[in-house]
């Protein structure tokens, strides 16, 4: 168990098969390989994130529909001493508070944004999310997600990577390679240590509750479907940053 | 780095916009977020030009909602922040102060009223009312100052820093585009010099040491598991604002005692019900004038006994019912008629409120 895990919260309260602890893992993992545990300021949003409100000996603040972004861009601006992790799924990146993870990477706030993309709205019962997969059905794309009709999945990294400038650092892990996931956010942190500038990480994840897969389809689904339309790897990363 | 930006007392001629800045340098604000809106962002413009002379900072966020929240990440991590916005932009505040409100973070907003609801009237109306004192999808406890003008609003913005750090409730200081706009003379000081000692603030996220060894560690959430634990939340927070509301209530009286017509007008009206009064009284008329100065609170009881020997209640507001819903709901049970001036979006003369007070007799 991660150093800075608060352990009187475990076992935690994700589904069994959910993503979110194998993420989490991994950033307990890289804030204690950084030593930032009292340096961090973690914020959560809601949907199945805000779960993670007490999950690290890290103070943390759980906020509200897409707004994780502003408040720790808040923290940040105020106390530049602090390391502020913005922890949020793709409803709350993607959906309603685009705009803000839109303007927090044009301005380059130095904070570090990490995204957990599970293709729907896992909390509030399995609704079409913008990473939804075309055909993948969910309770409100009954028939399978038609992009004629609704569009087609929002490709994060792919459009921070275009508008974030010089220092940024962007990056598409997945939950069924933690080693490199945990790279990947490592050096998202260390960005921000440096204060380079903005370093966004999405983390392909899973839900098995509202996909109503086993665990082999399960891992099917995250190894090849979400894979093959989500590339992992990294989009962006500051010149001089690899040591 | 320069000294104190206000020292000792100065007699000046301002905007209310520059007002508002000068009294958050003098109230030792850190940090100011904010997003473009008429007719605030002269706040802004002054408060950029000032504020790293002073050491202090600035982010202009991508909209209200970002400016409110970015508010209150910058209130937890210990620093004195504020923001200013009006019409749409209050609309879109009112969900990180929803936020502030049932997390007790201390955020400051000035908000300068326009017209509703969106583009055009950029100047004036007190149609603000009911969402700065009741917005969000909470209780409403907050604080909310209404202002009449630039040595209320010099005055106000200041303390306002401080109701919002002692009580731990978001802080409004309700003003108007007139008084946004407007120059008129007042006086601006150093508050240290006037004995008000201004709250220092404290940091909700970031103390020094590890947390969980060294200190506990802050989980700030507003996620509640049951309705039941909600329920204790609210409950443990309207306990601590019915205590406060004592202190923070403020109104103001003018020749009240033997008054037989009550003028009852907040913010900038205020000044038009003061103005009506000696040409009235002259005519042997009995009128008098109660102005609530906090909304919420609002001192109910005060208006009461302000009312006493009244026959008849005016209220005077430039906003269709917004203020007569809190004067109604002071007076309940008090059995006097009530006559309206009510103008939504439109300014309120003395001459007015004389006129109509004649005819009613």
């Amino acid at each position: 168990m991660p150093k800075s895990w608060n352990p009187e919260t475990k076992p935690h309260k994700f589904c069994p098969g959910c993503g979110h602890g194998l993420v989490l893992k991994v950033l307990g993992d890289a804030i204690d390989e950084l030593e930032i545990q009292d340096k961090v300021v973690f914020g959560c949003d809601i949907g199945c994130s805000l779960l993670a409100w007490d999950f690290f000996n890290c103070d943390s603040i759980q906020t509200h529909h897409g707004r994780t972004t502003p408040v720790i861009t808040g923290v940040k601006r105020a106390t530049p001493d602090r390391i502020g992790i913005a922890y949020m799924g793709d409803g709350g990146g993607y959906a309603i508070g685009s705009q803000h993870l839109v303007n927090a990477a044009t301005r380059n706030e130095k904070i570090t944004v990490i995204l957990v993309n599970n293709t729907n709205y896992g909390m509030t019962g399995g609704q079409m999310a913008p990473t939804t997969l075309p055909g993948q059905k969910t309770e409100t794309s009954p028939y399978g997600r038609d992009p004629l009709d609704t569009g087609y999945p929002t490709l994060g990294p792919e459009m921070v990577s275009a508008i974030a400038r010089e220092g940024a650092y962007v990056a598409r892990g997945t939950m069924s390679n933690l080693r490199q996931l945990k790279k990947f956010i490592k050096k998202a942190l260390q960005n921000q240590i440096d204060g380079k500038g903005f370093s966004f990480v999405e983390a392909l994840s899973s839900c098995p509750t509202n996909w109503r897969t086993n665990a082999e389809a399960t891992w099917n689904f995250v190894e090849k479907d979400m894979a093959d339309y989500f590339k992992v790897g990294e989009f962006k990363a500051p010149a001089k940053e690899e040591k | 780095m320069s000294d104190k930006p206000v020292q000792g007392e100065k007699r000046v001629f301002m905007t209310g916009n520059e007002v508002v800045a000068w009294a958050a340098l003098a109230a030792e604000v850190d940090i100011m977020y904010g997003y473009p809106i008429t007719p605030q962002n002269e706040i802004m413009h002054y408060w950029t030009r000032m504020a790293p002379k002073f050491g202090r900072k600035f982010l202009q966020t991508e909209d209200e909602i970002s400016a409110g929240f970015t508010t209150v990440g910058g209130v937890m991590a210990g620093k004195k922040a504020f923001s200013a916005t009006a019409g749409p932009g209050n609309t879109l505040f009112q969900e990180p102060m929803s936020m502030a409100e049932m997390m007790r973070i201390p955020t400051v907003v000035v908000i300068q009223q326009r017209g509703g609801p969106s583009t055009a009237t950029v100047i004036y109306s007190q149609q603000e009312v009911t969402m700065t004192t009741f917005g969000g999808n909470g209780e409403g406890f907050r604080v909310v100052y209404s202002t009449a003008g630039h040595q209320d609003l010099y005055d106000y913005t200041i303390k306002s820093f401080n109701t919002a750090w002692k009580y731990r409730f978001p802080t409004f200081v309700l003003a108007d585009g007139y008084q946004a706009k407007m120059r008129e003379p007042l006086t601006i000081y150093d508050p240290a010099e006037k004995g008000i000692e201004m709250v220092k603030p404290e940091p909700f996220v970031g103390r020094p040491g590890m947390p969980g060894v060294d200190r506990p560690t802050q989980y700030l959430r507003n996620t509640y598991n049951t309705e039941v634990e909600l329920y204790d939340a609210v409950m443990d927070i309207a306990k601590d604002y019915e205590a406060a509301m004592e202190d923070l209530m403020e109104w103001e009286n003018f020749m009240t005692d033997d008054a037989e017509t009550l003028i009852v007008a907040h913010g900038v009206v205020s000044r038009a019900a003061q103005g009506a009064l000696p040409e009235l009284r002259d005519a042997g008329i009995k009128v008098g004038h109660f102005r609530p100065i906090t909304l919420r609170p609002f001192a109910n009881e005060e208006l009461r006994k302000a009312a006493k020997n009244a026959k008849k209640i005016l209220v005077v507001e430039s906003a269709y019912g917004q203020f007569l819903k809190l004067v109604k709901e002071a007076l309940y049970g008090m059995d006097l008629p009530i006559e309206t001036i009510l103008r939504p979006g439109v300014g309120i003369t003395s001459e007015e409120i004389v006129a109509r007070i004649k005819e009613g007799r």
